[in-house]
């Protein structure tokens, strides 16, 4: 159980603590991916449903893993359009998955809220894999995860998060989850990408990508959403590598053993260089493997939450110290 | 034809003439027939008069709103001629101006004088029709304009969409400047609105949905000033909802431009964060903006730089305001519960007083639409609305007359009781519950 909760829609309503209690899960469930025989039967007899309402290959590959992984009996379903042009509403899909008796949905949408919308009119545990603009916790959760292992610790560290920040929800999840467990983040990008208000966040706004980057720890090089832009916004790419893409010159104003992220899919020679992608100083596949373990831990405490003996069944004992975490807003 | 009415013992409120005084109002033959003792002797000894006891109520003109959606023709499962004045007759409000935006939209002669027989057929409150700027309301080509009015429409208005080609709206202005109507602005820049769902600020950045800009309403109603200026006419602006947009009408109105403005309930008493959860029930256009907005309107409706107080009234189905919010419709239904929401946001805290709030929803709205209206003086149609101005009442939309039940006040308790509403000397409504009357 992730606090007493049921579901996991964002970083914003976690505490630190709650963060912590699925960052040290994960770590247990990264081990277990280095087995032999990767597989562990915390899920055995759960059904999850991967529902993806916009197109995605590597978030939904890695929760399709991580459940099998656990063993969980998994559907997926994704549809390039929206709901609506399906002809079926939000609330008719929430009564479809009751009806089909399935313990977690895991859903993609292109509206922000509209994890929420599932999670108030469901009794399944609903996992956000991304909504609008709004959050993507996993990712989130994946990224610290990355930068915890990577740097011993999360408080005190600068981190950098370049590009887009409006239409990214994984700024969003990044800065919430950051600012929780102590880091100091600075953003830049665009002045036609910094949403309205955005300092509110506690972050720092800087005024170029070099003053952002500048003794930074990390780097997190967000992904120039293509589809999202209007013409406005930027005048080309061409412009927007020039005077934001992080390259290996820039990134010697960061720490000498920075770390460099990337959400993934990469725009190489747009956000980030050719180099910097590839560099000593990447981690970006990291990312990759460290998401299929944060979202097993996600999955098994969301789903662990009504059988504590079968999930005691799980090699991940030491995990479930975080059942006796503080909670922020019981359910119910 | 019904009998007389008299209306015993209450506060009678006829801000138009300065009057605050408690007595007996007399209805006849569809007009207010005297005040007390100054009804004529003949209709006080009448048998046949209808005595309805109305002390510890305010007594005032019936309510006009100058902004509604009625969706008829062609949108009947939100809403009708019939429920849609029902709901106005539940309100209070006596008389309603509906949009044009309907399917098809109020663009010729037929599409009003349909309006106005259905209105008459069905109607539980006086009907007004604004016809379209625009053919289609798509924003390239005058309608007949001198026709439509001719047919019985009281104003033109592209509402649901702005009049965005400038030198149309010249036109219209010139068009119109004679006539004594009012071009109704529904002031919105679409390239700033962009595919923005709510106000842009904080809640917007923090929840992930696209914004819309203050400015996207306020750079409209500067070029609308200015157009106004340049050509004599005179223009309406629709449910003002941002500080720069009362800001721009003060300084119009200072510099003599014949220029006005209304808001609706909503922006008075909610700001941007009533869509934290994504309620689809907290979604129109223009959004909720932010407390100061909130504030500056406040100071806008107190000041009289807001001419009147409307609602916006805009029914959709349950099916279409549920579910994300960015798919769901903009709009929220306003009649039953506006004169509640006023009270609360005005006259509670001391910004208006009751009689100056009453102003604004009777001969306020009336002048805007270059009619006369909104008193009770002696010859005047007998519109009355009977209210109990404290007295609490919870919002149920399970309860509403209208068919649109998308209301972000479910569950508040409102003053503003109305009791009693009647048009032309008819009941249009009255409470079911003789004894809230005493």
């Amino acid at each position: 159980m992730i606090g007493n909760r049921k579901d996991l829609l964002g970083l914003e309503e976690l505490s630190a603590e709650e963060i912590i209690s699925i960052l040290d899960t994960a770590r247990t469930f990264r081990e277990v991916l280095d087995r032999p025989i990767p597989k562990v039967p915390s899920l055995r007899g759960r059904t999850v449903a991967n529902i993806f309402f916009e197109p995605s290959t590597r978030t939904r590959l890695s929760f399709e893993l991580a459940e099998k992984r656990l063993s969980a009996d998994t559907v997926s379903f994704q549809t390039s359009g929206s709901s609506v042009s399906k002809g079926e509403t939000l609330r008719d899909t929430a009564r479809n998955i009751e009806a089909m008796g399935i313990h977690i949905v895991v859903i993609r949408h292109h509206a922000s809220g509209a994890p929420h919308y599932l999670a108030r009119h469901l009794d399944a545990g609903v996992i956000n894999a991304g909504d609008g603009a709004h959050e993507h916790p996993t990712q989130g959760l994946l990224d610290i995860f990355t930068i915890r292992e990577r740097r011993g610790r999360v408080a005190g560290l600068k981190v950098a998060i370049l590009g887009d920040v409006m239409h990214s929800r994984v700024a969003r999840s990044n800065i919430w989850g950051l600012i929780k467990l102590g880091a100091s983040v600075t953003i830049a990008g665009p002045p036609t990408m910094m949403p309205a208000e955005v300092e509110r966040f506690g972050v720092a706004v800087a005024k170029s990508v070099e003053a952002a980057i500048e003794g930074a720890d990390v780097v997190n090089i967000l992904r120039i959403q293509l589809e999202r832009q209007r013409g406005s916004l930027y005048p080309s790419l061409r412009e927007y590598a020039r005077v934001y893409g992080v390259t290996r010159e820039r990134l010697r104003l960061a720490k000498s053993d920075v770390t460099v992220m990337h959400p993934g899919p990469m725009n190489r020679g747009v956000e980030i260089a050719q180099d910097v992608a590839d560099g000593e100083h990447s981690v970006i596949l990291e990312q990759v493997t460290n998401g299929v373990a944060v979202r097993m831990a996600v999955l098994y405490l969301l789903a662990g939450r009504d059988t504590p003996a079968e999930a005691a069944e799980t090699p991940t004992v030491e995990a479930k110290k975080s059942h006796d975490e503080p909670t922020l807003s019981p359910r119910g | 034809m019904t009998s007389p009415l008299c209306l015993r013992g209450g506060r009678i409120l006829d801000p138009a003439r300065g009057i605050d005084r408690s007595q007996d109002l007399w209805l006849d033959q569809g007009r207010v027939a005297g005040w007390g003792e100054d009804a004529p002797a003949a209709l006080r000894s009448r048998p046949d008069v209808e005595v309805i006891d109305v002390r510890g109520a305010v007594v005032c003109p019936g309510l006009v709103d100058i902004h509604v959606h009625l969706r008829e023709p062609g949108q009947e499962d939100r809403e009708t001629i019939e429920t849609g004045t029902l709901a106005a007759a539940r309100g209070g409000f006596t008389a309603v101006a509906c949009m044009p935006n309907t399917d098809p939209p109020l663009d010729e002669r037929p599409r009003i004088e349909y309006v106005v027989r259905r209105a008459r057929e069905a109607g539980h409150a006086r009907v007004f029709p604004i016809a379209a700027v625009t053919r289609g309301q798509l924003g390239e080509q005058l309608t007949e304009i001198q026709d439509l009015i001719e047919a019985g429409a009281v104003a033109i208005s592209d509402d649901g969409k702005p009049v965005r080609n400038a030198e149309i709206m010249r036109r219209a202005l010139e068009l119109t400047r004679d006539l004594g109507v009012p071009v109704i602005q529904h002031a919105e820049d679409p390239d700033l609105k962009g595919s923005g769902v709510m106000h842009e600020g904080w809640v917007s950045t923090r929840i992930g949905l696209a914004g819309i800009p203050d400015v996207a309403e306020s750079v409209m109603v500067a070029r609308d000033a200015l157009l106004a200026e340049m050509t004599g006419g005179r223009v309406h602006i629709a449910h003002v909802s941002a500080a720069r947009s009362v800001d721009i009408l003060r300084k119009a109105k200072a510099r003599g431009i014949r220029i006005t403005g209304e808001t609706a309930p909503h922006y008075l008493v909610l700001t941007d964060e009533a869509v934290e959860t994504y309620d689809p029930r907290a979604k129109m256009n223009p959004p909720l903006r932010s407390a100061r907005d909130r504030d500056a309107l406040i100071e806008g409706v107190a000041d009289g730089t807001l001419d009147c107080l409307a609602t916006d009234h805009a029914p959709h189905t349950e099916i279409d305001k549920d579910g994300d919010f960015d798919s769901a419709p903009f709009g929220i239904v306003g009649l039953e519960t506006a004169l509640g929401l006023y009270i609360k946001a005005l006259v509670e805290p001391k910004h208006l007083t009751l009689p100056e709030l009453i102003l604004r929803m009777t001969a306020k709205p009336y002048e805007v639409l270059g009619r006369r209206g909104g008193t009770l003086e002696p010859g005047a149609d007998a519109d009355v609305t009977v209210f109990h101005p404290s007295e609490p009442w919870t919002v149920r939309a399970s309860e509403f007359k209208s068919k649109g039940r998308n209301t972000p006040f479910e569950g508040w308790q409102l003053p503003g009781r109305v009791l009693l509403t009647i048009v032309g000397g008819r009941i249009a409504y009255r409470e079911a519950a003789e004894a809230a009357l005493r």
